[in-house]
Protein backbone atom coordinates (compact mmCIF):
# COMPACT_ATOMS: atom_id res chain seq x y z
CA UNK A 1 0.00 0.00 0.00
CA UNK A 2 1.33 3.54 -0.95
CA UNK A 3 2.12 5.79 2.36
CA UNK A 4 0.03 9.30 2.68
CA UNK A 5 1.66 11.43 5.30
CA UNK A 6 0.59 14.41 6.87
CA UNK A 7 3.56 16.12 8.30
CA UNK A 8 2.17 19.04 11.10
CA UNK A 9 0.17 20.48 8.20
CA UNK A 10 -1.88 23.80 8.90
CA UNK A 11 -4.16 25.02 6.41
CA UNK A 12 -6.68 28.50 6.61
CA UNK A 13 -9.09 30.54 4.33
CA UNK A 14 -7.38 33.94 6.04
CA UNK A 15 -7.93 34.47 9.39
CA UNK A 16 -10.46 30.87 9.69
CA UNK A 17 -7.86 28.12 10.50
CA UNK A 18 -9.39 24.88 8.66
CA UNK A 19 -6.64 22.29 9.36
CA UNK A 20 -4.53 23.01 13.08
CA UNK A 21 -1.38 20.88 12.74
CA UNK A 22 -2.38 17.88 11.56
CA UNK A 23 -0.13 14.64 11.73
CA UNK A 24 -1.15 11.41 9.87
CA UNK A 25 0.32 8.77 8.47
CA UNK A 26 -2.33 6.48 6.34
CA UNK A 27 -1.27 2.99 4.93
CA UNK A 28 -4.56 1.05 5.03
CA UNK A 29 -6.00 -0.43 2.11
CA UNK A 30 -9.10 1.24 2.73
CA UNK A 31 -9.50 4.23 4.91
CA UNK A 32 -12.79 6.25 5.88
CA UNK A 33 -12.62 10.32 7.07
CA UNK A 34 -15.89 11.75 9.11
CA UNK A 35 -16.83 15.21 10.34
CA UNK A 36 -19.41 17.66 10.69
CA UNK A 37 -19.67 20.21 8.07
CA UNK A 38 -16.71 22.70 7.97
CA UNK A 39 -14.49 20.41 10.22
CA UNK A 40 -12.27 20.25 8.13
CA UNK A 41 -11.98 16.61 6.31
CA UNK A 42 -12.21 17.78 2.59
CA UNK A 43 -10.06 20.00 2.92
CA UNK A 44 -7.95 17.48 4.71
CA UNK A 45 -8.55 14.97 1.64
CA UNK A 46 -8.02 17.39 -1.34
CA UNK A 47 -4.62 17.67 0.15
CA UNK A 48 -3.70 14.40 -0.79
CA UNK A 49 -3.60 15.53 -4.53
CA UNK A 50 -2.66 19.09 -4.55
CA UNK A 51 -5.81 20.51 -4.69
CA UNK A 52 -5.27 22.65 -1.43
CA UNK A 53 -1.54 23.24 -0.39
CA UNK A 54 -1.43 23.65 3.39
CA UNK A 55 -0.48 26.84 4.35
CA UNK A 56 2.19 25.07 6.40
CA UNK A 57 3.77 21.78 7.16
CA UNK A 58 3.56 18.99 4.08
CA UNK A 59 1.51 16.29 2.43
CA UNK A 60 3.94 13.07 1.52
CA UNK A 61 2.69 10.72 -1.23
CA UNK A 62 4.84 7.52 -1.39
CA UNK A 63 7.83 10.23 -0.76
CA UNK A 64 6.46 12.77 -3.05
CA UNK A 65 6.11 16.53 -1.69
CA UNK A 66 2.56 16.99 -3.24
CA UNK A 67 3.60 20.58 -3.22
CA UNK A 68 6.41 19.87 -5.54
CA UNK A 69 5.83 17.17 -7.12
CA UNK A 70 1.87 17.55 -7.83
CA UNK A 71 1.78 15.62 -11.58
CA UNK A 72 3.69 12.38 -10.49
CA UNK A 73 1.42 12.53 -7.16
CA UNK A 74 -1.62 12.84 -9.49
CA UNK A 75 -0.70 10.07 -11.91
CA UNK A 76 -0.98 8.06 -8.30
CA UNK A 77 -4.03 9.51 -7.06
CA UNK A 78 -6.95 9.74 -8.62
CA UNK A 79 -9.88 12.27 -6.80
CA UNK A 80 -13.66 11.73 -6.78
CA UNK A 81 -15.59 14.89 -6.31
CA UNK A 82 -19.36 14.82 -4.54
CA UNK A 83 -21.44 16.19 -7.58
CA UNK A 84 -20.06 13.89 -10.92
CA UNK A 85 -21.44 17.01 -12.93
CA UNK A 86 -18.45 19.11 -11.88
CA UNK A 87 -16.20 16.67 -13.18
CA UNK A 88 -17.84 15.24 -16.48
CA UNK A 89 -15.57 17.28 -19.09
CA UNK A 90 -16.79 16.06 -22.40
CA UNK A 91 -20.69 15.81 -24.06
CA UNK A 92 -20.68 11.64 -24.31
CA UNK A 93 -19.69 9.06 -21.77
CA UNK A 94 -17.19 7.42 -23.63
CA UNK A 95 -15.82 10.15 -24.53
CA UNK A 96 -15.37 11.47 -20.45
CA UNK A 97 -13.63 8.14 -20.47
CA UNK A 98 -11.08 8.40 -23.55
CA UNK A 99 -10.77 12.18 -22.03
CA UNK A 100 -8.81 10.43 -18.99
CA UNK A 101 -6.43 9.10 -21.03
CA UNK A 102 -5.62 11.64 -23.82
CA UNK A 103 -1.93 12.37 -22.05
CA UNK A 104 -1.24 8.80 -21.03
CA UNK A 105 0.52 7.25 -24.28
CA UNK A 106 -1.67 4.64 -25.15
CA UNK A 107 -2.72 3.94 -28.19
CA UNK A 108 -6.17 4.81 -30.34
CA UNK A 109 -6.92 0.97 -29.93
CA UNK A 110 -5.60 0.73 -26.24
CA UNK A 111 -7.79 3.49 -25.38
CA UNK A 112 -10.56 2.43 -27.16
CA UNK A 113 -9.97 -1.42 -25.08
CA UNK A 114 -9.97 0.24 -21.39
CA UNK A 115 -12.68 2.31 -22.38
CA UNK A 116 -14.95 -0.47 -23.41
CA UNK A 117 -13.47 -2.48 -20.17
CA UNK A 118 -14.42 0.30 -17.81
CA UNK A 119 -18.04 0.79 -19.39
CA UNK A 120 -18.78 -2.93 -18.74
CA UNK A 121 -17.01 -2.90 -15.51
CA UNK A 122 -19.35 0.51 -14.26
CA UNK A 123 -22.49 -1.04 -15.61
CA UNK A 124 -22.34 1.64 -18.67
CA UNK A 125 -22.14 -0.64 -21.39
CA UNK A 126 -25.22 0.35 -23.27
CA UNK A 127 -24.12 4.15 -22.75
CA UNK A 128 -21.13 4.71 -24.55
CA UNK A 129 -22.40 7.36 -27.30
CA UNK A 130 -24.96 8.50 -24.94
CA UNK A 131 -25.12 12.34 -23.68
CA UNK A 132 -23.44 12.51 -20.31
CA UNK A 133 -25.94 15.29 -19.11
CA UNK A 134 -28.83 12.54 -19.52
CA UNK A 135 -27.51 10.06 -17.07
CA UNK A 136 -28.90 9.46 -13.43
CA UNK A 137 -27.40 9.97 -10.43
CA UNK A 138 -26.01 7.18 -9.89
CA UNK A 139 -24.78 6.77 -13.35
CA UNK A 140 -22.96 9.87 -13.45
CA UNK A 141 -21.50 8.99 -10.28
CA UNK A 142 -20.32 6.05 -12.00
CA UNK A 143 -18.83 7.16 -15.21
CA UNK A 144 -17.15 9.90 -12.65
CA UNK A 145 -15.55 7.05 -11.09
CA UNK A 146 -14.73 5.09 -13.75
CA UNK A 147 -12.97 8.24 -15.82
CA UNK A 148 -10.78 8.37 -12.79
CA UNK A 149 -10.06 4.30 -12.17
CA UNK A 150 -8.86 4.37 -15.63
CA UNK A 151 -6.17 5.67 -15.10
CA UNK A 152 -5.02 3.05 -13.07
CA UNK A 153 -4.29 5.06 -10.18
CA UNK A 154 -2.65 3.65 -6.64
CA UNK A 155 -4.65 5.44 -4.51
CA UNK A 156 -8.50 6.56 -5.29
CA UNK A 157 -9.94 9.47 -2.73
CA UNK A 158 -13.15 10.26 -3.05
CA UNK A 159 -15.01 13.87 -1.16
CA UNK A 160 -18.65 12.47 -0.56
CA UNK A 161 -19.12 10.52 -3.55
CA UNK A 162 -22.68 9.52 -2.38
CA UNK A 163 -23.99 13.03 -0.55
CA UNK A 164 -26.37 13.68 -3.79
CA UNK A 165 -27.63 10.14 -4.38
CA UNK A 166 -30.77 8.29 -2.96
CA UNK A 167 -29.92 5.37 -1.03
CA UNK A 168 -30.07 2.65 -3.43
CA UNK A 169 -27.33 4.48 -5.64
CA UNK A 170 -25.47 5.13 -2.61
CA UNK A 171 -25.34 1.20 -2.02
CA UNK A 172 -24.33 0.75 -5.27
CA UNK A 173 -21.78 3.82 -5.21
CA UNK A 174 -20.71 2.09 -2.18
CA UNK A 175 -20.50 -1.50 -3.61
CA UNK A 176 -18.50 -0.40 -6.44
CA UNK A 177 -15.72 1.83 -4.41
CA UNK A 178 -15.53 -1.22 -1.90
CA UNK A 179 -14.37 -3.78 -4.65
CA UNK A 180 -11.84 -1.36 -6.41
CA UNK A 181 -8.59 -3.17 -6.05
CA UNK A 182 -6.83 0.02 -4.98
CA UNK A 183 -6.36 2.08 -1.73
CA UNK A 184 -9.06 4.14 -0.92
CA UNK A 185 -9.57 6.96 1.31
CA UNK A 186 -13.21 8.21 1.41
CA UNK A 187 -14.96 10.85 3.30
CA UNK A 188 -18.91 10.37 3.62
CA UNK A 189 -21.53 11.53 6.03
CA UNK A 190 -22.74 7.93 5.07
CA UNK A 191 -21.24 5.56 8.11
CA UNK A 192 -22.52 2.60 6.31
CA UNK A 193 -20.17 3.01 4.15
CA UNK A 194 -17.46 3.11 6.74
CA UNK A 195 -18.74 -0.45 8.14
CA UNK A 196 -15.67 -2.60 6.30
CA UNK A 197 -12.87 0.01 6.28
CA UNK A 198 -9.41 -0.55 8.19
CA UNK A 199 -9.80 2.46 9.61
CA UNK A 200 -11.46 5.61 9.77
CA UNK A 201 -10.34 9.48 11.20
CA UNK A 202 -12.44 11.57 12.92
CA UNK A 203 -12.37 14.66 12.03
CA UNK A 204 -13.41 17.84 14.40
CA UNK A 205 -12.70 21.89 14.22
CA UNK A 206 -9.85 21.54 12.57
CA UNK A 207 -7.94 18.29 13.85
CA UNK A 208 -8.27 14.82 14.43
CA UNK A 209 -10.80 13.71 17.31
CA UNK A 210 -10.34 10.02 17.03
CA UNK A 211 -8.34 7.88 14.62
CA UNK A 212 -9.31 3.89 15.05
CA UNK A 213 -10.87 1.40 13.47
CA UNK A 214 -14.40 1.78 12.58
CA UNK A 215 -16.01 -0.17 15.49
CA UNK A 216 -14.53 2.46 17.58
CA UNK A 217 -14.32 5.45 15.56
CA UNK A 218 -18.05 6.04 14.65
CA UNK A 219 -19.36 5.55 18.00
CA UNK A 220 -17.26 8.30 19.20
CA UNK A 221 -18.34 10.67 16.25
CA UNK A 222 -21.81 9.74 17.29
CA UNK A 223 -20.61 10.68 21.25
CA UNK A 224 -19.06 14.11 19.69
CA UNK A 225 -22.01 15.11 17.34
CA UNK A 226 -24.38 14.95 20.70
CA UNK B 1 -26.59 21.87 -31.14
CA UNK B 2 -25.87 19.88 -28.64
CA UNK B 3 -28.21 16.93 -30.20
CA UNK B 4 -24.71 15.56 -30.48
CA UNK B 5 -23.59 12.38 -32.07
CA UNK B 6 -26.46 9.39 -32.91
CA UNK B 7 -24.30 6.57 -33.81
CA UNK B 8 -24.36 5.06 -37.06
CA UNK B 9 -22.76 3.81 -39.91
CA UNK B 10 -23.39 5.99 -42.92
CA UNK B 11 -22.11 7.93 -45.57
CA UNK B 12 -21.61 10.57 -43.81
CA UNK B 13 -20.80 9.12 -40.22
CA UNK B 14 -17.71 7.24 -41.74
CA UNK B 15 -16.48 10.45 -43.64
CA UNK B 16 -13.71 11.95 -41.00
CA UNK B 17 -14.49 15.30 -39.17
CA UNK B 18 -12.38 17.60 -41.50
CA UNK B 19 -14.16 16.53 -44.61
CA UNK B 20 -17.27 17.35 -43.19
CA UNK B 21 -16.15 20.25 -41.39
CA UNK B 22 -15.22 21.22 -45.29
CA UNK B 23 -18.06 19.99 -47.03
CA UNK B 24 -20.40 22.31 -44.22
CA UNK B 25 -18.50 25.27 -44.85
CA UNK B 26 -19.37 24.89 -48.79
CA UNK B 27 -22.98 23.97 -48.37
CA UNK B 28 -23.20 27.19 -46.08
CA UNK B 29 -21.34 29.51 -48.60
CA UNK B 30 -23.54 27.96 -51.45
CA UNK B 31 -26.50 28.59 -49.36
CA UNK B 32 -25.71 32.29 -48.62
CA UNK B 33 -25.18 32.54 -52.34
CA UNK B 34 -27.57 30.92 -54.35
CA UNK B 35 -30.70 31.00 -52.21
CA UNK B 36 -32.54 34.08 -53.37
CA UNK B 37 -36.28 33.49 -53.65
CA UNK B 38 -38.54 31.84 -51.35
CA UNK B 39 -37.98 28.46 -54.21
CA UNK B 40 -34.08 28.33 -53.57
CA UNK B 41 -35.29 28.51 -49.61
CA UNK B 42 -37.49 25.31 -50.40
CA UNK B 43 -34.81 23.65 -53.14
CA UNK B 44 -32.08 24.03 -49.77
CA UNK B 45 -34.45 22.55 -47.29
CA UNK B 46 -35.03 19.71 -49.29
CA UNK B 47 -31.22 18.89 -50.03
CA UNK B 48 -30.86 19.53 -46.03
CA UNK B 49 -33.68 17.18 -45.82
CA UNK B 50 -32.08 14.67 -48.08
CA UNK B 51 -29.03 15.09 -46.09
CA UNK B 52 -30.17 13.96 -42.91
CA UNK B 53 -31.86 11.21 -44.53
CA UNK B 54 -28.14 9.69 -46.06
CA UNK B 55 -27.07 9.89 -42.10
CA UNK B 56 -30.47 7.92 -41.88
CA UNK B 57 -32.00 10.71 -39.66
CA UNK B 58 -35.84 11.57 -40.11
CA UNK B 59 -37.53 14.85 -40.40
CA UNK B 60 -38.22 14.53 -37.27
CA UNK B 61 -34.78 14.72 -36.04
CA UNK B 62 -34.31 17.72 -38.15
CA UNK B 63 -37.19 19.52 -36.79
CA UNK B 64 -35.51 18.59 -33.12
CA UNK B 65 -32.23 20.59 -34.28
CA UNK B 66 -34.09 23.19 -35.08
CA UNK B 67 -36.62 23.49 -32.31
CA UNK B 68 -34.49 25.86 -30.27
CA UNK B 69 -34.01 28.66 -33.06
CA UNK B 70 -38.00 28.44 -33.53
CA UNK B 71 -38.77 31.67 -31.08
CA UNK B 72 -35.79 33.71 -32.79
CA UNK B 73 -37.19 32.80 -36.65
CA UNK B 74 -40.52 34.20 -35.44
CA UNK B 75 -39.01 37.79 -34.19
CA UNK B 76 -36.67 38.03 -37.39
CA UNK B 77 -39.83 36.90 -39.70
CA UNK B 78 -41.84 39.33 -37.90
CA UNK B 79 -39.09 41.97 -38.27
CA UNK B 80 -38.47 41.13 -41.93
CA UNK B 81 -42.14 41.70 -42.87
CA UNK B 82 -42.66 44.38 -40.82
CA UNK B 83 -39.12 46.52 -42.41
CA UNK B 84 -38.72 44.49 -45.93
CA UNK B 85 -41.46 41.64 -48.05
CA UNK B 86 -42.93 38.46 -46.79
CA UNK B 87 -40.70 37.12 -50.01
CA UNK B 88 -37.46 38.26 -48.35
CA UNK B 89 -38.57 37.58 -44.79
CA UNK B 90 -38.73 33.64 -46.15
CA UNK B 91 -35.37 33.76 -47.59
CA UNK B 92 -33.58 35.17 -44.18
CA UNK B 93 -35.21 32.98 -42.13
CA UNK B 94 -35.25 29.75 -44.48
CA UNK B 95 -31.29 30.57 -44.61
CA UNK B 96 -30.99 30.34 -40.90
CA UNK B 97 -33.22 26.89 -40.37
CA UNK B 98 -30.83 25.60 -43.06
CA UNK B 99 -27.78 26.09 -42.27
CA UNK B 100 -28.18 25.51 -38.55
CA UNK B 101 -30.08 21.93 -39.84
CA UNK B 102 -26.41 21.34 -42.31
CA UNK B 103 -24.52 22.16 -39.05
CA UNK B 104 -26.99 19.98 -36.53
CA UNK B 105 -26.07 17.34 -39.29
CA UNK B 106 -22.39 17.59 -38.52
CA UNK B 107 -22.93 16.84 -34.51
CA UNK B 108 -24.92 14.36 -34.98
CA UNK B 109 -22.58 12.51 -37.31
CA UNK B 110 -19.19 13.15 -35.58
CA UNK B 111 -17.97 12.57 -32.86
CA UNK B 112 -16.84 15.61 -30.61
CA UNK B 113 -13.04 14.02 -29.94
CA UNK B 114 -12.77 13.24 -34.06
CA UNK B 115 -14.25 17.45 -34.19
CA UNK B 116 -11.72 18.26 -31.35
CA UNK B 117 -9.19 16.19 -32.88
CA UNK B 118 -9.52 18.33 -36.65
CA UNK B 119 -9.29 21.43 -34.76
CA UNK B 120 -6.51 20.38 -33.01
CA UNK B 121 -4.72 19.68 -36.81
CA UNK B 122 -6.22 22.38 -38.14
CA UNK B 123 -5.06 24.67 -35.23
CA UNK B 124 -1.16 23.32 -35.27
CA UNK B 125 0.52 25.61 -37.30
CA UNK B 126 -0.61 28.07 -34.58
CA UNK B 127 1.45 26.82 -31.87
CA UNK B 128 4.47 28.95 -33.17
CA UNK B 129 2.65 31.95 -31.96
CA UNK B 130 1.62 30.60 -28.75
CA UNK B 131 -1.44 28.92 -29.15
CA UNK B 132 -2.31 25.79 -27.61
CA UNK B 133 -4.43 23.34 -30.00
CA UNK B 134 -5.11 21.02 -26.93
CA UNK B 135 -6.82 24.11 -24.83
CA UNK B 136 -8.95 25.41 -27.84
CA UNK B 137 -10.46 21.65 -28.53
CA UNK B 138 -10.59 21.73 -24.60
CA UNK B 139 -12.72 24.86 -24.58
CA UNK B 140 -14.73 24.12 -27.43
CA UNK B 141 -15.29 20.41 -25.58
CA UNK B 142 -16.50 22.15 -22.31
CA UNK B 143 -18.52 24.75 -23.77
CA UNK B 144 -21.01 22.22 -25.47
CA UNK B 145 -20.42 20.27 -22.19
CA UNK B 146 -21.76 23.21 -19.86
CA UNK B 147 -24.97 24.16 -22.38
CA UNK B 148 -27.08 21.45 -20.26
CA UNK B 149 -25.11 22.40 -16.96
CA UNK B 150 -26.10 26.08 -17.22
CA UNK B 151 -29.64 25.01 -18.66
CA UNK B 152 -29.81 23.08 -15.37
CA UNK B 153 -29.27 26.21 -13.10
CA UNK B 154 -31.29 28.62 -14.72
CA UNK B 155 -34.22 26.22 -14.35
CA UNK B 156 -33.38 25.12 -10.78
CA UNK B 157 -32.76 29.05 -9.93
CA UNK B 158 -36.17 29.76 -11.89
CA UNK B 159 -38.28 26.99 -9.97
CA UNK B 160 -36.63 28.55 -6.48
CA UNK B 161 -37.76 32.35 -7.41
CA UNK B 162 -41.03 31.23 -8.67
CA UNK B 163 -41.88 28.98 -5.10
CA UNK B 164 -40.44 32.43 -3.09
CA UNK B 165 -42.76 34.75 -5.42
CA UNK B 166 -40.28 36.37 -6.76
CA UNK B 167 -40.93 35.37 -10.64
CA UNK B 168 -40.34 38.83 -11.70
CA UNK B 169 -37.54 39.66 -10.27
CA UNK B 170 -34.54 39.82 -12.37
CA UNK B 171 -32.16 39.69 -9.18
CA UNK B 172 -33.41 36.92 -7.74
CA UNK B 173 -32.40 35.09 -11.20
CA UNK B 174 -29.57 36.47 -12.16
CA UNK B 175 -27.75 36.45 -8.70
CA UNK B 176 -27.95 33.10 -7.91
CA UNK B 177 -27.24 31.97 -11.68
CA UNK B 178 -24.09 33.92 -12.17
CA UNK B 179 -22.72 32.68 -8.16
CA UNK B 180 -23.69 28.67 -8.95
CA UNK B 181 -22.21 29.60 -12.28
CA UNK B 182 -19.15 30.85 -11.38
CA UNK B 183 -19.02 28.01 -8.36
CA UNK B 184 -19.50 25.03 -11.16
CA UNK B 185 -16.51 26.72 -13.11
CA UNK B 186 -14.42 26.79 -9.74
CA UNK B 187 -15.65 23.15 -9.26
CA UNK B 188 -14.74 22.66 -12.93
CA UNK B 189 -11.02 23.51 -12.83
CA UNK B 190 -10.34 21.71 -9.82
CA UNK B 191 -11.56 18.55 -11.56
CA UNK B 192 -9.43 19.53 -14.50
CA UNK B 193 -6.22 19.79 -12.30
CA UNK B 194 -7.19 16.62 -10.11
CA UNK B 195 -7.72 14.59 -13.78
CA UNK B 196 -3.89 15.83 -14.82
CA UNK B 197 -5.44 18.33 -17.43
CA UNK B 198 -2.26 20.81 -16.84
CA UNK B 199 0.31 18.01 -16.11
CA UNK B 200 2.80 17.16 -18.23
CA UNK B 201 4.37 13.90 -19.27
CA UNK B 202 7.33 14.47 -16.84
CA UNK B 203 8.55 11.56 -14.73
CA UNK B 204 8.73 11.79 -10.75
CA UNK B 205 11.28 14.10 -10.61
CA UNK B 206 9.83 16.60 -12.24
CA UNK B 207 8.73 19.90 -10.36
CA UNK B 208 5.75 20.94 -11.49
CA UNK B 209 5.30 24.01 -9.35
CA UNK B 210 1.60 23.95 -10.68
CA UNK B 211 -0.02 23.45 -7.68
CA UNK B 212 -3.19 25.72 -6.89
CA UNK B 213 -4.50 26.55 -3.46
CA UNK B 214 -7.69 27.30 -2.74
Amino acid sequence: MSEIRFEKVRHGYGDRPVLREVSLTLTERRIGIVGSNGSGKSTLARMINGLVTPTSGRVVVDGLDVAKKGAAVRRRVGFVFTDPDNQIVMPTVAEDLAFSLRRSGASKAEVADRVAETLERFGLAGHADHPAHLLSGGQKQMLAIGAVVIRRPKILVADEPTTLLDLRNTRLVGRVLAELDLQLVVVTHHLDLLADVDRVVVVHDGGIAFDGPPAEAIPAYRALLE
Amino acid sequence: MIGLYRPGTSLLHRLPAGAKLLLLMAAVIAILILVRRPVDVAAALVAVTAAYAVAGFGPRVLLTQLRPLLWMIVVIAAFQVWLTTPARATVVCGVLLATVGAAGLVTLTTRVTAMLDTVGRALGPLRRVGVDPDRVGLLLALTIRLVPVLTDIVRQVSEARKARGLQWSVAALATPVVVRALRTADALGDSLVARGVDDGDDGDDADDGDDRDR
